[in-house]
Protein backbone atom coordinates (compact mmCIF):
# COMPACT_ATOMS: atom_id res chain seq x y z
CA UNK A 1 0.00 0.00 0.00
CA UNK A 2 2.58 2.30 1.02
CA UNK A 3 5.08 1.17 -2.39
CA UNK A 4 1.12 2.55 -4.32
CA UNK A 5 0.78 5.66 -3.05
CA UNK A 6 4.75 6.28 -3.85
CA UNK A 7 4.16 5.49 -7.38
CA UNK A 8 0.83 7.63 -7.54
CA UNK A 9 3.41 10.46 -6.27
CA UNK A 10 5.88 10.01 -9.00
CA UNK A 11 3.46 9.26 -11.27
CA UNK A 12 2.06 12.81 -10.55
CA UNK A 13 6.09 14.43 -10.73
CA UNK A 14 6.41 12.75 -14.07
CA UNK A 15 3.31 13.91 -15.33
CA UNK A 16 4.01 17.60 -14.11
CA UNK A 17 7.42 17.70 -15.31
CA UNK A 18 6.33 16.49 -18.89
CA UNK A 19 3.41 18.77 -19.18
CA UNK A 20 5.88 21.52 -17.92
CA UNK A 21 7.88 20.38 -21.59
CA UNK A 22 4.62 20.51 -23.31
CA UNK A 23 4.23 24.30 -21.89
CA UNK A 24 7.73 25.73 -22.82
CA UNK A 25 7.89 23.90 -26.29
CA UNK A 26 3.85 24.41 -27.74
CA UNK A 27 3.04 27.69 -25.15
CA UNK A 28 5.92 29.53 -24.78
CA UNK A 29 7.94 28.85 -28.20
CA UNK A 30 6.51 29.72 -31.24
CA UNK A 31 5.90 26.49 -32.97
CA UNK A 32 4.26 28.25 -36.46
CA UNK A 33 8.22 28.55 -37.56
CA UNK A 34 8.82 24.64 -37.24
CA UNK A 35 6.03 23.92 -39.35
CA UNK A 36 7.65 24.81 -42.71
CA UNK A 37 5.86 22.41 -44.90
CA UNK A 38 2.84 24.73 -45.52
CA UNK A 39 2.97 28.71 -47.29
CA UNK A 40 4.55 29.47 -50.28
CA UNK A 41 7.21 31.86 -51.00
CA UNK A 42 7.73 35.59 -52.04
CA UNK A 43 10.61 37.31 -52.55
CA UNK A 44 11.78 41.08 -52.76
CA UNK A 45 14.80 42.88 -53.56
CA UNK A 46 16.05 45.88 -51.32
CA UNK A 47 18.95 48.03 -51.81
CA UNK A 48 19.58 47.80 -48.01
CA UNK A 49 17.44 45.52 -45.34
CA UNK A 50 19.46 47.07 -42.45
CA UNK A 51 19.53 44.21 -39.33
CA UNK A 52 16.68 42.28 -40.77
CA UNK A 53 17.89 38.72 -40.67
CA UNK A 54 16.14 35.12 -41.48
CA UNK A 55 13.67 34.56 -39.00
CA UNK A 56 12.51 37.85 -38.92
CA UNK A 57 8.47 38.65 -39.29
CA UNK A 58 6.46 39.03 -42.28
CA UNK A 59 3.54 41.49 -41.11
CA UNK A 60 0.66 42.79 -42.81
CA UNK A 61 -1.82 45.62 -41.40
CA UNK A 62 1.01 44.66 -38.22
CA UNK A 63 -0.37 41.21 -38.42
CA UNK A 64 2.38 38.48 -38.47
CA UNK A 65 1.59 36.85 -41.56
CA UNK A 66 4.90 34.58 -42.47
CA UNK A 67 8.73 35.30 -41.74
CA UNK A 68 12.14 35.58 -43.67
CA UNK A 69 13.51 32.52 -44.42
CA UNK A 70 16.09 33.61 -46.45
CA UNK A 71 18.81 36.80 -47.63
CA UNK A 72 20.82 37.00 -50.50
CA UNK A 73 22.61 39.49 -52.67
CA UNK A 74 21.76 39.28 -56.46
CA UNK A 75 25.18 39.20 -58.22
CA UNK A 76 24.22 41.57 -61.28
CA UNK A 77 22.47 44.12 -59.37
CA UNK A 78 24.06 43.90 -55.86
CA UNK A 79 20.90 44.28 -54.42
CA UNK A 80 20.13 42.35 -51.12
CA UNK A 81 17.24 39.64 -52.12
CA UNK A 82 14.64 38.49 -49.07
CA UNK A 83 12.75 35.51 -49.70
CA UNK A 84 9.88 35.16 -47.12
CA UNK A 85 7.17 32.22 -46.37
CA UNK A 86 3.40 33.53 -46.39
CA UNK A 87 1.11 31.01 -44.87
CA UNK A 88 -1.65 29.52 -46.77
CA UNK A 89 -4.39 31.47 -45.73
CA UNK A 90 -2.77 34.87 -47.08
CA UNK A 91 -2.93 33.76 -50.55
CA UNK A 92 -4.92 37.15 -52.34
CA UNK A 93 -1.80 39.76 -52.08
CA UNK A 94 -2.31 41.66 -54.58
CA UNK A 95 0.24 41.94 -57.06
CA UNK A 96 1.05 45.43 -57.10
CA UNK A 97 1.62 45.31 -53.28
CA UNK A 98 5.05 47.35 -51.65
CA UNK A 99 7.34 45.32 -49.32
CA UNK A 100 8.83 48.04 -46.62
CA UNK A 101 11.75 47.21 -44.05
CA UNK A 102 10.45 48.74 -40.68
CA UNK A 103 11.30 48.89 -37.13
CA UNK A 104 9.08 48.01 -33.90
CA UNK A 105 9.32 50.64 -31.60
CA UNK A 106 12.20 53.06 -31.67
CA UNK A 107 14.81 49.90 -30.36
CA UNK A 108 13.21 47.22 -31.50
CA UNK A 109 13.65 44.04 -34.35
CA UNK A 110 13.32 45.10 -38.04
CA UNK A 111 10.79 43.00 -39.74
CA UNK A 112 9.21 43.32 -43.62
CA UNK A 113 5.90 45.21 -43.67
CA UNK A 114 3.51 44.39 -46.46
CA UNK A 115 1.16 47.51 -47.95
CA UNK A 116 -1.43 45.99 -50.36
CA UNK A 117 -1.92 47.57 -53.28
CA UNK A 118 -4.96 47.95 -55.69
CA UNK A 119 -4.58 45.16 -58.35
CA UNK A 120 -6.78 42.39 -58.94
CA UNK A 121 -4.15 39.94 -59.66
CA UNK A 122 -2.64 38.34 -56.70
CA UNK A 123 1.26 37.36 -56.23
CA UNK A 124 1.97 33.54 -56.87
CA UNK A 125 3.82 31.20 -55.12
CA UNK A 126 7.95 32.52 -56.11
CA UNK A 127 6.73 35.97 -57.26
CA UNK A 128 8.66 39.20 -56.46
CA UNK A 129 7.37 42.57 -54.73
CA UNK A 130 8.17 45.22 -57.32
CA UNK A 131 7.97 48.25 -55.28
CA UNK A 132 10.23 48.35 -52.37
CA UNK A 133 11.55 50.85 -49.48
CA UNK A 134 14.75 49.73 -48.16
CA UNK A 135 15.89 50.22 -43.88
CA UNK A 136 15.81 53.31 -42.63
CA UNK A 137 19.63 53.56 -41.91
CA UNK A 138 20.31 56.25 -38.99
CA UNK A 139 23.29 57.61 -40.29
CA UNK A 140 22.35 58.19 -44.27
CA UNK A 141 19.61 60.36 -42.38
CA UNK A 142 21.86 62.01 -40.26
CA UNK A 143 24.30 62.90 -42.93
CA UNK A 144 21.11 64.08 -44.94
CA UNK A 145 19.76 66.30 -42.53
CA UNK A 146 24.01 67.24 -41.93
CA UNK A 147 24.23 67.99 -45.33
CA UNK A 148 20.86 70.27 -45.80
CA UNK A 149 21.57 72.16 -43.30
CA UNK A 150 24.99 73.60 -44.27
CA UNK A 151 23.64 73.79 -48.00
CA UNK A 152 20.84 76.05 -46.29
CA UNK A 153 23.64 77.69 -43.97
CA UNK A 154 26.13 78.67 -46.99
CA UNK A 155 23.10 80.14 -48.98
CA UNK A 156 21.79 81.80 -46.14
CA UNK A 157 25.29 83.30 -45.21
CA UNK A 158 26.09 83.15 -48.90
CA UNK A 159 24.29 86.38 -49.96
CA UNK A 160 25.67 88.72 -47.24
CA UNK A 161 28.79 87.03 -47.73
CA UNK A 162 29.22 87.34 -51.26
CA UNK A 163 30.45 91.02 -50.92
CA UNK A 164 33.51 90.85 -48.94
CA UNK A 165 34.61 87.78 -50.62
CA UNK A 166 35.44 89.79 -53.85
CA UNK A 167 37.19 92.59 -51.94
CA UNK A 168 40.00 90.26 -50.64
CA UNK A 169 42.53 90.14 -53.30
CA UNK B 1 57.21 22.09 -1.87
CA UNK B 2 56.55 18.03 -1.08
CA UNK B 3 53.61 18.67 0.23
CA UNK B 4 52.70 20.81 -2.80
CA UNK B 5 53.34 17.91 -4.93
CA UNK B 6 51.73 15.49 -2.61
CA UNK B 7 48.68 17.64 -2.63
CA UNK B 8 48.56 17.71 -6.30
CA UNK B 9 49.39 13.81 -6.89
CA UNK B 10 45.53 13.49 -3.99
CA UNK B 11 44.26 15.81 -6.01
CA UNK B 12 44.72 14.60 -9.91
CA UNK B 13 44.06 10.58 -8.05
CA UNK B 14 40.84 11.68 -6.54
CA UNK B 15 39.96 12.76 -10.32
CA UNK B 16 41.16 9.66 -11.57
CA UNK B 17 39.15 7.72 -9.40
CA UNK B 18 35.90 9.72 -9.90
CA UNK B 19 35.76 9.02 -14.02
CA UNK B 20 36.59 5.24 -12.67
CA UNK B 21 33.92 5.14 -10.93
CA UNK B 22 31.70 7.11 -13.30
CA UNK B 23 32.25 4.37 -16.10
CA UNK B 24 31.61 1.75 -13.42
CA UNK B 25 28.56 3.65 -12.79
CA UNK B 26 27.55 4.03 -16.13
CA UNK B 27 28.55 0.35 -16.90
CA UNK B 28 26.00 -0.49 -13.59
CA UNK B 29 22.71 1.99 -15.09
CA UNK B 30 20.86 -0.46 -17.06
CA UNK B 31 20.76 -2.75 -14.44
CA UNK B 32 18.58 -0.08 -12.10
CA UNK B 33 16.51 -0.23 -15.22
CA UNK B 34 15.50 -3.58 -14.56
CA UNK B 35 14.53 -2.92 -11.23
CA UNK B 36 11.66 -0.14 -11.40
CA UNK B 37 10.36 -0.21 -7.81
CA UNK B 38 14.27 0.98 -6.97
CA UNK B 39 14.29 3.44 -9.43
CA UNK B 40 10.78 5.00 -8.70
CA UNK B 41 11.60 4.78 -4.85
CA UNK B 42 14.46 6.99 -5.77
CA UNK B 43 12.61 9.53 -7.78
CA UNK B 44 10.55 10.25 -5.37
CA UNK B 45 12.94 11.15 -3.24
CA UNK B 46 15.31 13.49 -5.69
CA UNK B 47 12.26 14.38 -7.76
CA UNK B 48 8.77 14.54 -6.25
CA UNK B 49 10.45 15.82 -2.78
CA UNK B 50 12.04 18.63 -4.68
CA UNK B 51 8.62 19.57 -5.88
CA UNK B 52 8.02 22.47 -3.59
CA UNK B 53 11.42 23.82 -3.22
CA UNK B 54 11.46 24.04 -7.20
CA UNK B 55 7.94 25.55 -7.40
CA UNK B 56 8.34 28.13 -4.58
CA UNK B 57 11.84 29.45 -6.13
CA UNK B 58 10.61 29.45 -9.34
CA UNK B 59 7.58 31.76 -8.30
CA UNK B 60 10.16 33.93 -6.35
CA UNK B 61 12.94 33.89 -9.09
CA UNK B 62 10.38 35.38 -11.93
CA UNK B 63 8.77 37.77 -9.62
CA UNK B 64 11.63 39.65 -8.65
CA UNK B 65 12.76 39.12 -12.70
CA UNK B 66 9.72 40.99 -13.56
CA UNK B 67 9.96 43.76 -10.85
CA UNK B 68 13.94 44.43 -12.19
CA UNK B 69 12.97 44.31 -15.54
CA UNK B 70 10.13 46.24 -15.42
CA UNK B 71 11.87 49.02 -13.84
CA UNK B 72 14.79 49.01 -16.69
CA UNK B 73 12.33 48.21 -19.39
CA UNK B 74 10.38 51.45 -18.42
CA UNK B 75 12.89 53.63 -19.22
CA UNK B 76 12.79 52.22 -22.63
CA UNK B 77 9.51 52.57 -22.82
CA UNK B 78 9.51 49.38 -23.98
CA UNK B 79 7.32 47.73 -20.84
CA UNK B 80 5.80 45.55 -23.83
CA UNK B 81 9.10 43.11 -23.90
CA UNK B 82 9.05 41.98 -20.44
CA UNK B 83 7.47 38.76 -21.08
CA UNK B 84 10.33 37.61 -23.04
CA UNK B 85 12.99 39.50 -21.27
CA UNK B 86 11.52 36.51 -18.49
CA UNK B 87 11.21 34.20 -20.27
CA UNK B 88 15.09 34.35 -22.03
CA UNK B 89 16.65 34.60 -19.13
CA UNK B 90 14.72 32.17 -17.64
CA UNK B 91 14.69 29.76 -20.26
CA UNK B 92 18.61 30.19 -21.42
CA UNK B 93 20.49 30.76 -17.92
CA UNK B 94 18.46 31.22 -14.68
CA UNK B 95 16.03 27.98 -14.87
CA UNK B 96 18.79 24.94 -15.41
CA UNK B 97 21.08 27.03 -12.74
CA UNK B 98 19.25 28.06 -10.26
CA UNK B 99 17.38 24.24 -10.68
CA UNK B 100 20.62 22.62 -10.54
CA UNK B 101 21.99 24.70 -7.12
CA UNK B 102 18.93 24.03 -5.70
CA UNK B 103 19.06 20.15 -6.62
CA UNK B 104 22.61 19.94 -5.11
CA UNK B 105 21.14 21.41 -2.14
CA UNK B 106 18.21 19.49 -1.58
CA UNK B 107 19.02 15.90 -3.85
CA UNK B 108 22.55 15.95 -3.87
CA UNK B 109 23.88 16.50 -0.21
CA UNK B 110 20.90 14.15 0.87
CA UNK B 111 22.07 11.33 -1.76
CA UNK B 112 26.12 11.98 0.04
CA UNK B 113 25.01 11.50 3.11
CA UNK B 114 22.74 8.51 2.49
CA UNK B 115 25.29 6.53 1.06
CA UNK B 116 27.77 7.84 3.19
CA UNK B 117 26.23 6.65 5.94
CA UNK B 118 25.75 3.11 4.51
CA UNK B 119 29.11 3.06 4.26
CA UNK B 120 29.97 3.99 7.73
CA UNK B 121 27.39 1.44 8.94
CA UNK B 122 28.94 -1.51 6.74
CA UNK B 123 26.23 -2.04 4.87
CA UNK B 124 27.94 -1.35 1.39
CA UNK B 125 30.40 -3.60 3.05
CA UNK B 126 27.50 -6.62 3.76
CA UNK B 127 26.06 -6.42 0.08
CA UNK B 128 29.37 -7.05 -1.10
CA UNK B 129 29.74 -10.42 1.00
CA UNK B 130 27.07 -11.06 0.26
CA UNK B 131 27.76 -11.07 -3.63
CA UNK B 132 24.98 -8.14 -4.37
CA UNK B 133 26.78 -5.62 -6.25
CA UNK B 134 25.67 -2.30 -4.53
CA UNK B 135 26.73 -0.22 -7.31
CA UNK B 136 23.84 -1.82 -9.33
CA UNK B 137 21.36 -1.93 -6.16
CA UNK B 138 22.39 1.41 -4.49
CA UNK B 139 24.11 3.58 -6.55
CA UNK B 140 22.82 3.11 -9.71
CA UNK B 141 19.48 3.83 -9.16
CA UNK B 142 20.09 6.98 -7.67
CA UNK B 143 22.03 8.57 -10.27
CA UNK B 144 19.49 7.35 -13.00
CA UNK B 145 16.50 8.86 -10.95
CA UNK B 146 18.83 12.46 -10.43
CA UNK B 147 19.08 11.88 -14.41
CA UNK B 148 15.34 11.72 -15.37
CA UNK B 149 14.87 14.22 -12.54
CA UNK B 150 16.34 17.60 -12.96
CA UNK B 151 15.28 18.53 -16.81
CA UNK B 152 11.18 17.74 -15.03
CA UNK B 153 12.35 19.97 -12.76
CA UNK B 154 13.59 22.42 -15.02
CA UNK B 155 10.28 22.70 -17.20
CA UNK B 156 8.45 23.21 -14.02
CA UNK B 157 10.76 26.00 -12.38
CA UNK B 158 10.82 27.99 -16.28
CA UNK B 159 7.22 27.43 -16.43
CA UNK B 160 6.88 28.81 -12.90
CA UNK B 161 9.17 31.41 -13.08
CA UNK B 162 7.58 32.97 -16.59
CA UNK B 163 4.10 31.90 -16.44
CA UNK B 164 1.97 30.78 -13.44
CA UNK B 165 3.09 32.30 -10.48
CA UNK B 166 6.55 34.64 -11.16
CA UNK B 167 6.60 36.82 -14.30
CA UNK B 168 3.34 36.82 -15.84
CA UNK B 169 1.61 37.54 -11.90
CA UNK B 170 3.68 40.35 -11.05
CA UNK B 171 3.87 41.51 -14.63
CA UNK B 172 0.35 41.76 -16.20
CA UNK B 173 -1.96 41.64 -12.73
CA UNK B 174 0.62 43.78 -10.73
CA UNK B 175 2.39 46.62 -13.26
CA UNK B 176 -0.12 46.32 -15.78
CA UNK B 177 1.53 45.28 -19.16
CA UNK B 178 -0.67 44.11 -21.51
CA UNK B 179 -1.10 40.03 -21.35
CA UNK B 180 -1.10 39.82 -25.07
CA UNK B 181 1.64 41.95 -25.42
CA UNK B 182 3.27 39.74 -22.48
CA UNK B 183 3.00 36.49 -24.69
CA UNK B 184 2.89 37.95 -28.41
CA UNK B 185 6.28 38.99 -27.37
CA UNK B 186 7.71 35.73 -25.92
CA UNK B 187 5.98 33.62 -28.98
CA UNK B 188 7.89 36.11 -31.49
CA UNK B 189 11.34 35.75 -30.43
CA UNK B 190 11.38 32.45 -28.16
CA UNK B 191 12.64 29.42 -30.73
CA UNK B 192 12.39 26.08 -29.74
CA UNK B 193 15.58 25.08 -30.11
CA UNK B 194 16.24 27.53 -26.56
CA UNK B 195 13.83 25.49 -24.97
CA UNK B 196 15.77 22.24 -25.97
CA UNK B 197 19.26 23.56 -25.47
CA UNK B 198 17.94 24.34 -21.47
CA UNK B 199 16.36 20.75 -21.16
CA UNK B 200 20.17 19.69 -22.62
CA UNK B 201 21.98 21.90 -19.77
CA UNK B 202 19.79 20.22 -17.05
CA UNK B 203 20.25 16.85 -18.08
CA UNK B 204 24.53 17.50 -18.33
CA UNK B 205 23.80 19.33 -14.79
CA UNK B 206 21.89 16.30 -13.32
CA UNK B 207 24.09 13.92 -14.69
CA UNK B 208 26.99 15.90 -12.65
CA UNK B 209 25.57 16.62 -9.22
CA UNK B 210 24.48 13.02 -8.30
CA UNK B 211 27.63 11.82 -10.27
CA UNK B 212 29.81 13.85 -7.92
CA UNK B 213 27.20 13.12 -4.89
CA UNK B 214 27.30 9.07 -5.40
CA UNK B 215 30.80 9.11 -5.93
CA UNK B 216 31.47 11.55 -2.48
CA UNK B 217 29.08 9.13 -0.27
CA UNK B 218 30.95 6.03 -1.62
CA UNK B 219 33.93 7.15 -1.45
CA UNK B 220 33.49 9.18 1.95
CA UNK B 221 35.53 7.81 5.25
CA UNK B 222 33.47 5.32 7.58
CA UNK B 223 32.92 7.56 10.69
CA UNK B 224 30.38 10.84 11.05
CA UNK B 225 33.68 12.82 10.20
CA UNK B 226 33.20 11.38 6.64
CA UNK B 227 29.64 11.74 6.05
CA UNK B 228 29.64 14.87 7.10
CA UNK B 229 32.96 16.12 5.14
CA UNK B 230 30.74 13.93 1.36
CA UNK B 231 27.76 15.79 1.99
CA UNK B 232 29.98 19.41 2.53
CA UNK B 233 31.86 18.34 -0.55
CA UNK B 234 29.00 17.44 -3.09
CA UNK B 235 27.31 20.39 -2.73
CA UNK B 236 30.43 22.71 -2.96
CA UNK B 237 31.92 20.67 -5.55
CA UNK B 238 28.50 20.14 -7.61
CA UNK B 239 27.73 24.11 -7.09
CA UNK B 240 30.96 25.12 -8.67
CA UNK B 241 30.83 22.42 -11.52
CA UNK B 242 27.49 23.71 -12.44
CA UNK B 243 28.42 26.97 -12.60
CA UNK B 244 31.78 26.63 -14.74
CA UNK B 245 29.41 23.99 -17.12
CA UNK B 246 27.13 26.53 -17.60
CA UNK B 247 29.26 29.12 -18.60
CA UNK B 248 30.98 26.41 -21.10
CA UNK B 249 27.54 24.95 -22.36
CA UNK B 250 26.10 28.57 -23.25
CA UNK B 251 29.50 29.95 -24.79
CA UNK B 252 28.91 26.50 -26.76
CA UNK B 253 25.26 26.75 -27.83
CA UNK B 254 24.35 30.55 -27.77
CA UNK B 255 26.80 31.96 -30.18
Amino acid sequence: MQSRALEILVGFFVCLGVAAIFVLTFRVASTDNIGGGGGYTLTADFSNIGSLSPGASVKLAGVRIGSVTGISIDPKTFQAVVAMRISDQHRDIPDDSAAKILTAGLLGEQYVGLEPGGSLDALKDGGRIQFTQSAFVLENVIGQFLTGMVQKGSQSSGSPGAAPAPATP
Amino acid sequence: MKSAWQSLAGLLSGLGRATLFLFQLLAATPHALARPRILIRQLYMVGTLSLVIIVVSGSFVGMVLALQGYRTLSGFGATASLGIFVAFTVVRELGPVVTALLFAGRAGSALAAEIGLMRATDQLSGMEMMAVDPLRYVVAPRFLAGFIAMPLLTAIFSVMAIGVAGGYLIGVSLLGVDPGAFWSQIHANMHPLDIWQSMFKALVFGAVITWIAVYQGYHAAPNSEGVSSATTTTVVASSLAVLGLDFILTAFMFR
